[in-house]
Parts: structure tokens; sequence; C-alpha cells
């Protein structure tokens, strides 16, 4: 390395960043153009397609995709519906996955070897093998409603959220975080004549933020997402569609592009912005994943 | 070694038992429920009692056969060729439609090659299966090495010391927080047809105007390869992340001892680098293959299955049978194949990589 001379350095130094730079423009250009796009009308953003204006803002630029996109489709409706499953599906999903993964764990009782065995062998069953007969089984479930029992959960929040709020996943990535956690803690508390209910919260939860951060994380991109499929089967009202299915309403007769580049621009710019807040904890979650148990 | 404080069945049971009944009602219920339907007639609606019916459904699904077809011959005895000079054959409908042949009763031409003069013809009894199943094999061995080979060259990429890194693995990284609804979508812009598509576009102004229009996912040749394309452009900056993760793991001193010995880059990586790597391979190769079995949205979104059925798969042909066509049972029978391949490559995977003593 000694003989390469300042020069050959810098010049090495050179290809390198042109390197990393024309993989970056690989990632971005979609993302670029699907930005730009939302801010043009359809016949000019066709036209750009043929030279490099595809990727600037230049031109008639206005909002009127953003508003006729909004006239076209119910937006906020399917926005609410879509945060409102994701928010409800992973706070209540952490609290389950999370307690069952402390009684596997720190207690011991009966069964409990065959009951985490079983839950994760269900990670190799992908969901699309079973979506079909979920159906079946979701349209004849009993609700007790507020005018009594009512059969079938179709066209409902609680069809979208209740199957999604246990994955093997996420008990599997709790129970691997708080293997490493001291037992000395949690055993001292217990001598201390803390329940386990008190041993839970107080010691386990407030030494858990990476793991709660990671649960959170994974799941909520999993939930707003990929919510595609199962909602596609099970709602068919407007009022709980989310937005991956209410893609539909710009596909329907003509094709507006310049709407559905503003449409896709509106439902990924929230989690762009999350992610590149968070991006640090985004790429934790993802690397714990892993590490292999 | 059960001791006082931390043995109680009671705490035990109901800490967990909240998750693995939801478990147990929405994953393994229907998941038996699955295996059950695919052995009776089971639809969503109908007016008659639901019949178990053997592994019939199976048959239907997986039946396959070969004929050889003798070319035609006229009056002489020489094989007939038509205008262009390739042979004639009868039709395969000829043979299936025949009362001689009964076991190939409703069977069409999958596919077929010439041997000699004769025809040899693959028939089966549910071609639009077997496309699905074949190219989502297909999918699977070209995915893995394109998208798992490409996040570790992205990883060792992004695994310099140099100023400014970090930006670059957030962009790399950007495609995996996207819906792939959203990116399936702006892709099948991407890839129209005609001067309309961008990267027709793109690769036209690149080319210096030599590349010719291609209509990327409305051909039968190009599209299974675009989705494919699109899909490791996703995901492949996840597994950068988790080859990253392994990148890590390996000490530092190792590298310090093969610049000691002044071992070249190839050399290094394929001795130190690559050795510490084996565990993440292994994890790479598993998530990208089960993802890859699960290939439904882009199919939806993109092309339905099309053009000539090009791009089929398990879970669209499970998916638009069982609810598309409410006929539950074949719907199932096509879910409970896939999943014994994804078992038996777990299993695979389980026996390949098992600890040697």
């Amino acid at each position: 390395m000694a003989l390469i001379s300042p020069q050959n350095r810098g010049l090495r130094l050179g290809t390198r960043y042109v390197v990393l730079v024309l993989v970056a423009l690989v990632f971005l250009f979609p993302l670029v153009f699907m930005v730009v796009s939302s801010f043009k009308p359809d016949s000019q953003l066709l036209a750009d397609t043929s030279s490099f204006r595809a990727f600037l803002p230049v031109g008639d630029i206005s909002l009127d995709n953003y508003f006729d996109a909004f006239r076209r489709a119910p937006i906020g409706q399917f926005m609410f519906n879509s945060v409102m499953v994701t928010v409800v599906t992973v706070s209540v999903s952490i609290l389950i996955c999370s307690l069952a993964a402390f009684s596997f764990v720190f207690l011991e009782w009966t069964g409990r070897g065959l009951l985490l065995t079983i839950i994760l062998a269900t990670l190799i069953i992908p969901f699309e093998t079973i979506a079909v007969p979920l159906l079946l089984v979701v349209s004849r479930l009993p609700w007790l409603g507020l005018d009594g029992i009512e059969w079938g959960w179709l066209n409902t929040y609680r069809v979208q959220i209740i199957p999604w709020l246990v994955d093997a996943l996420t008990v599997f990535l709790f129970v691997q975080y708080f293997k490493d956690l001291p037992r000395e803690l949690i055993e001292a508390a217990r001598v201390e004549g803390a329940s386990w209910l008190q041993v839970y919260y107080r010691i386990v939860m407030p030494l858990s933020g990476p793991i709660l951060a990671t649960a959170a994380i994974l799941k909520s991109l999993k939930m707003y997402n990929e919510q595609y499929l199962w909602p596609l089967m099970v709602v068919q009202d407007e009022a709980h569609r989310p937005v991956m299915v209410g893609l539909g309403y710009f596909f329907q007769l003509d094709v507006a592009w310049g709407q559905v580049m503003a449409y896709l621009t509106l439902i990924s710019v929230p989690v762009l912005v999350f992610y590149l807040f968070l991006q640090r904890a985004f790429i934790a979650s993802i690397a714990s994943t892993g590490v292999k148990g | 070694m059960a001791s006082k404080l931390t043995r109680s069945n009671l705490a035990g049971w109901s800490f967990a038992l909240p998750g693995f009944a939801l478990l147990a009602i929405f994953i393994i219920l229907p998941f038996f429920f699955g295996f059950w339907f695919s052995l009776t007639n089971q639809r969503l609606i109908s007016p008659n009692p639901t019949e178990f019916v053997g592994l019939s459904n199976y048959e239907s699904m997986l039946g396959l056969s070969v004929i050889t077809l003798e070319p035609e011959r006229d009056d002489d005895g020489l094989i007939k060729r038509d205008d262009d000079g390739a042979i004639e054959y009868p039709r395969v409908r000829t043979v299936t439609r025949s009362a001689e042949y009964p076991q190939y009763q409703g069977m069409r031409e999958w596919f077929r090659w010439q041997w000699g003069d004769d025809a040899i013809v693959v028939i089966a009894k549910d071609v639009v299966f077997m496309k699905a199943l074949t190219n989502t094999m297909l999918f699977a061995i070209c995915i893995v090495p394109l998208q798992g080979g490409g996040a570790l060259l992205l990883a060792l990429l992004i695994n310099q010391k140099l100023k400014g890194i970090n930006a670059f693995r957030t962009i790399y990284f950007m495609p995996v927080v996207i819906s792939i609804i959203v990116i399936s979508l702006l892709w099948r812009f991407i890839y129209k047809g005609g001067d309309e598509g961008l990267l027709n576009n793109m690769l036209h102004v690149l080319s210096l105007g030599l590349f010719q229009p291609v209509d990327w996912i409305g051909n039968t040749h190009t599209a299974l390869g675009s989705i494919i394309f699109m899909s490791a452009w996703q995901g492949v900056g996840f597994h950068m992340v988790i080859w990253l993760a392994g990148l890590q793991t390996i000490p530092p001193t190792l590298y310090e001892v093969a610049a000691i010995e002044g071992t070249t880059r190839w050399q290094t990586f394929r001795y130190v680098t690559w050795p510490g790597l084996k565990n993440t391979a292994v994890l790479v190769l598993i998530v990208i293959t089960m993802q890859s079995f699960a290939l439904f949205s882009q199919i939806d979104v993109m092309t339905k299955g099309g053009p000539l059925d090009s791009t089929q798969t398990l879970v669209f042909q499970a998916v638009q049978r069982g609810y598309g066509k409410q006929d539950i049972s074949g719907g199932s029978a096509i879910s409970v194949v896939l999943f014994l391949i994804v078992l038996s490559i777990s299993l695979l995977q389980r026996y390949l990589t098992r600890e040697r003593k």
C-alpha cells in the first residue's frame, strides 16, 4: 500500500464514490420518478419519459393530481383505516407476544416446551397457504356486538386485526432477547415478593427498549405495507378498506397515471419519513432478524 | 432445574395462553382445514353438502403423461410437411379425446420436443397448474443468486470506511420500506412497452439509440424475468443489512493477519470473509427461497398471471381458484402442495446445516 502515490489514492477514492453513486441511482430513479411525476399533467408525464426531464420537476408543475385523486377516491378514509389497523395490531400484538415469550423464558410450567415448539413450527407456514381456509373460518366466527351475537367477521376492522395479533416471528424475537437478560434480576425481584405481572412490567419491559422497537417496526411495515391479499378477500366495503387495496380505484376505465403517482406518493411518504428519522432503528431491526437462534 | 421461584403452572399458562389460542384459531386451525378441504369438494357457497373425494383433487392437478406422435404420412408413406418444411403431426386432441385412450381423457398439451421424426408431447391434466409450479420454481432459482448475491456485493460495497457511507446505505435500503404493491405499480409504468415506457426510453438514450423497445411485461419471454428483476431490486437492501450484520461478526484481527500475510483481495474474501459468513449465507438463502414461494402481490398487480400464463404462480393460482372461482378444495390442494415444497426445503436446510460432530 505504501507504494501508492497520493494521486493514485485520490483516483481510487474517486472510483469508489462513482460506483457508490451509480448504484444509488439504480435504487433512487423509480422513487424520484414517482414523486416528480405526481406533480405533472398526464400528457407531460408521458412525453417527459423520453428524456431525463422524467426525473426533474420542470414544466407544468401543480398539485392538481393530488386534488383529483382526493376527488376520485375516499383517500382520507383509506389512510385512517390503514393507520388504525396498524396501530391497534402492533400495540396489542406486542403485548400478547411479549407476555407469551416472558412466560416461555422466565417461568417453568408443564407443557412449556411443547407449546413453544408448536408456535415456532408455524414459522414455516406461509400465510398465503392458509388464506383461503382462514377466509372460511372468519366468515363463520361469532362476535358479541352491541345488538347481541352476530355471525361472520367480513367487512370489519376486527377481521383485519385479530388474525394478525400473534405471529411466530415476533414471539421468537422476544424469546431470543429475553434469554440474554440477567435472570438474577428476575429472581431477586421474586424474592422481594413481586408478582409475575410486576416482574414483567417493572423489570423486563424497561429493559426491552431495543426489542420493542424492532418488533414494532417489523410489524408496522407488515401491517401497513403488506396488507393486500387478505383485505382483498375479506373487505368489500369502502368504509374498512386499507390503502393498498384502495389503489384499485385508480385503475378503473382509463388509467390516469398522474393521479396514480400522486396516490403512490401519498401512501409511501409517511413510511419514508419514519424511515429517514429512525433509520438506525429500522436497519437494526432487520439485522436482528438475521441473528440466528 | 425447577426452583420454587420460577415454577408456576397458573402464571405460565395464563401468560402464554392468549398468544397460543390466537395462533391456534387463526393459523393452526385453518392450516389443518386446508388439508381436509383438499380431500373434499368444498366450495365457498354451495347448495350441495360437502363430500369426501379422497385424492381426486390432487390427481386432477398432478396428472401428467407423455405421448409420442408419429408424423402424418401421405399415401406413398412419405412424411407430410407444411409450407415451411416443418413435419406435420396429428393433433394432440385426436389422442386425448379418443375413446381408445381413456387414460388421457381431458388432458392438454403442456410442451413438446422433437425426437427423430417423432414428436414427444408432455400432456397434463392441469396445464395452468404445471406452469404455475414451474414458474414458481424458476422464480426461486433465479432470484436466490440474484438477490442474495447482489445483496452480498452491496454489503461489501457499503462495508468500507468512507465518508458519507451511511447515506448510501440509507438509499440502498429505501425500497425495502416501500410497499411491494406501490413498487409493482410503479414498475408497471416503468416496464410499459413501446416508446412510452420509462425503461425503454432510458435504455434508448443510454445506448445512443441502439436499443429497440421491448414490451417487458406484455411479452411471454420477458414477463417473468422482469418481475424477477423488480423483486430483487426491492428486496436486495433487506439482505444487504443481514449480510452486513454477518460481516461485522468477523473479528478484525483475522483481517490484520491476512494483511500481514500479504493476501490478495480475493484471497482475503475467500479465506477470511466467506468462511465467517457461512451461517448468514444459509439464512439468506432460506429466507429468499421461502419468500419466493409466496410470490403473489407482484403478479396480481402487474400481470394477473399473463401473458399466456407465463407468470402464473402457485399462490396466485391457489387464490384464483379458492377465492376467485370459489373452488376452496382446488385452492387448498395447491396450498398443500406449496406447503409440502416449503417444508421439504426447510428440512433439507436443517439437514445440510446440521451440527457435524
